[in-house]
């Protein structure tokens, strides 16, 4: 880009003016762009501390109005939101360690030109990327393994997504020197010893793209947890949000003091429970951020 | 849709790999790599029997050896797939084993393969034809995907050309950063957010009423689902669908632009003549697994967006195989051919897509 300047002023002062217009515009619609971004984003975290009086009049728009943190207090005091807390973290943590234990082996198996019989294990994983029996026969699997109302219903089918399991491979492929396992060979390592002792302590970066991959993934769905689960001390996180924030509003609507001071709190709850409940991957995510962005990068890379 | 996004290429790799096949263990000294050891071990097999005395053991024994050798030394590698084999196996091939109910007259606890069986052909199928659902689902989720699609594929694509074009490269990533971010919220916060925005007595209401304004239900409104739904999506999703061309765009080679300039081309003449050209394969990568993906919506949004007053717009084939397979009375045998015809769709759309591509330029899948 400086070397870019360079040349501008070379070649002179019009084409300067005109990509000076450029910038600018592009500046500005970018900016217009965070601000779209942005703003939803900072009312849920004023309006989650303004009064639900200043919220419901419309009065919270820019700044927070009439500040407490009763929400957040009133939050502390529900128990099904702890829990399903606990019960996500609980199917994140599992859901990463079985899904790295599944992918990444399989990924190195299947980067392996002496993998026996790759091309057929090479279909054999593609034919699902393009159908699926559907949501019934899934279902009924579910059902005849017995899995329905257990936490292993929500665990087991998120354990192994097989587009990361060819972003894997192709990780392997472009980043493990075949210099190097050739010599790990010849000194004599079995290819369990290579996989274990050399390539896991090279692979830091893909382990950790697909732990945030199928960290995020478990966290943030709700889909199996509504079908498969009954009992309400399993229901994950989102599951609970989805009761809290998702209510139908034509129940909404009637009279009476004592109803607009329960839509009111409701309404507060539901501010106070996004923050709550999204604040951990937002927090996290700039931090790791790169890995996210390494994970699109190894997707797209090509031989 | 954003799963498409990032391993499209990946799954294109795998598809070319499929589809040129490489050439046979030990069938060239020229290859380097990851033949080597191969190479190795396979001469070593086929010199063998050159060096036994003659009236020995013959050479086709020496290849059953060779075989048996590369099988003892690679099992590992079997070992090491097998457990996503097997997780494949029980949650995507046993599902497609069991759209033969789609065939069946099948009541929830039946064995797809029994005595009482009672196979009835491609009667659901018709059954869901001449349903009066049948139109309006098919609308419903054509315009949905199609409205979604011309939104959607471009904007990542002009946001990745501007951030490229800024000058600043903290600013960029800055940038990238926030534009990014609301990819981690969850689908349910996501549309709890919307109802307190859009609600009745969301932040756009109030405000609204507060100009004197009309209160304006917009989740009880079928004209407001499509919208929503479409804006909501692409204010999630626009920033993480873009950084796949950021990326491709960091690739152009530096030299081009400063030709350019030399020759006296503006940046926005750069942007067209380069920046675009630069990225198109990877355009028509995603434009044909958009389209294949085309029919696979996010139901699951749908779903959380549905409410009875906007039921004409929101009920998608995906919405009506969950209620009609998994709620109420369940009718599983419908549900399920539902659910495969949505598939079968999916897939020839995808075909024709490649096909077209391959026609018209020389990107494709396969």
């Amino acid at each position: 880009m400086q070397t870019n300047g360079k040349a501008l002023k070379k070649a002179g002062v019009r084409k300067i003016s005109g990509d000076m217009v450029f910038r600018i515009i592009n500046g500005i619609l970018l900016g217009m762009a965070a601000l779209i971004v942005l703003y939803p984003l900072y009312f849920i975290i004023i309006a989650s501390f303004s009064s639900p009086e200043a919220v419901l009049s419309g009065k919270v728009v820019l700044f927070p109005v009439d500040i407490n943190f009763d929400g957040y207090l009133k939050i502390l005091e529900r128990q099904d939101i702890w829990r399903g807390y606990l019960n996500t973290i609980l199917y994140t943590v599992l859901t990463v360690i079985f899904a790295l234990g599944v992918t990444v082996p399989a990924g190195w198996a299947l980067s392996r030109r002496t993998l026996p019989g790759k091309k057929l294990w090479m279909v054999y994983f593609i034919i699902p990327m393009f159908f699926g029996g559907g949501l019934i026969p899934f279902y009924n699997v579910m059902s005849s393994l017995g899995l329905v109302n257990t936490i292993w219903a929500i665990v087991l089918p998120s354990i192994l997504s097989v587009w990361n399991l060819f972003m894997t491979k192709t990780f392997f492929e472009s980043s493990i020197s075949d210099g190097l396992i050739e010599a790990a060979k010849i000194d004599g390592a079995g290819p369990f010893r290579i996989f274990f002792s050399i390539v896991i302590p090279l692979s830091k970066a893909i382990l950790a793209v697909m732990a945030l991959y199928y960290a995020v993934g478990q966290w943030n769905s709700y889909f199996n947890a509504m079908i498969f689960l009954q009992d309400e001390t399993l229901y994950p996180l989102q599951l609970v949000l989805k009761e809290i924030l998702i209510a139908s509003e034509s129940t909404v609507g009637g009279s009476g003091e004592t109803i607009l001071e329960q839509f009111r709190l409701a309404n507060q709850l539901k501010y106070v429970s996004v923050i709550v409940s999204s604040l951990p991957v937002l927090c996290l995510y700039p931090f790791v951020q790169k890995y996210f962005a390494q994970g699109v990068m190894i997707g797209s890379l090509k031989e | 849709m954003i799963y498409f996004v990032h391993l499209c290429a990946s799954l294109r790799q795998a598809e070319i790999y499929i589809l040129h096949r490489r050439p046979a263990h030990g069938a060239g000294s020229n290859q380097r790599g990851k033949y080597g050891v191969e190479n190795m071990a396979n001469s070593k097999t086929v010199s063998a029997p050159a060096a036994a005395p003659p009236g020995g053991k013959g050479r086709g024994q020496g290849l059953t050896k060779s075989r048996w050798r590369y099988l003892r030394e690679n099992y590992p590698f079997l070992i090491m797939l097998l457990p996503a084999v097997v997780v494949v196996f029980l949650f995507n091939y046993l599902p497609i084993y069991g759209v033969l109910i789609a065939f069946q007259d099948f009541m929830p606890g039946d064995r797809i393969f029994s005595d009482t069986t009672i196979w009835v052909g491609f009667h659901n199928f018709i059954r869901f034809f001449t349903d009066v659902q049948f139109w309006p689902l098919m609308k419903n989720t054509f315009l949905l995907c199609i409205l979604g699609f011309v939104i959607g594929f471009p904007l990542p694509i002009i946001i990745a050309l501007m951030l490229n074009s800024l000058a600043g490269k903290k600013t960029k990533k800055f940038l990238q950063t926030i534009f990014t971010a609301p990819h981690f919220i969850s689908l349910v916060v996501l549309v709890g957010m919307l109802q307190l925005f859009f609600g009745r007595y969301g932040l756009v209401n109030n405000v609204v009423a507060n100009l004197g304004g009309e209160r304006f239900s917009y989740f009880l409104e079928n004209a407001a689902f499509r919208p929503l739904y479409i804006l909501s999506s692409n204010w999630q999703d626009f920033g993480w669908s873009a950084i796949i061309y950021i990326a491709a765009l960091a690739n152009v080679d530096p030299g081009q632009h400063e030709a350019a300039i030399v020759d006296g081309a503006s940046r926005f003449q750069r942007v067209l003549h380069i920046d675009i050209p630069a990225i198109m394969p990877m355009i028509s990568v995603m434009l044909i697994m958009s389209i294949g993906g085309l029919m696979g919506v996010g139901y699951e949004k749908a779903l959380l967006m549905q409410t009875d007053g906007n039921l004409a717009a929101s009920e998608l084939i995906a919405t009506y195989v969950y209620k009609r397979g998994l709620t109420g009375v369940p009718d599983q045998a419908y549900a399920t051919a539902i659910g495969l015809f949505n598939s079968v769709i999916n897939v020839i759309l995808l075909i024709i897509a490649n096909t077209t591509s391959k026609k018209f330029s020389e990107n494709s899948l396969w």
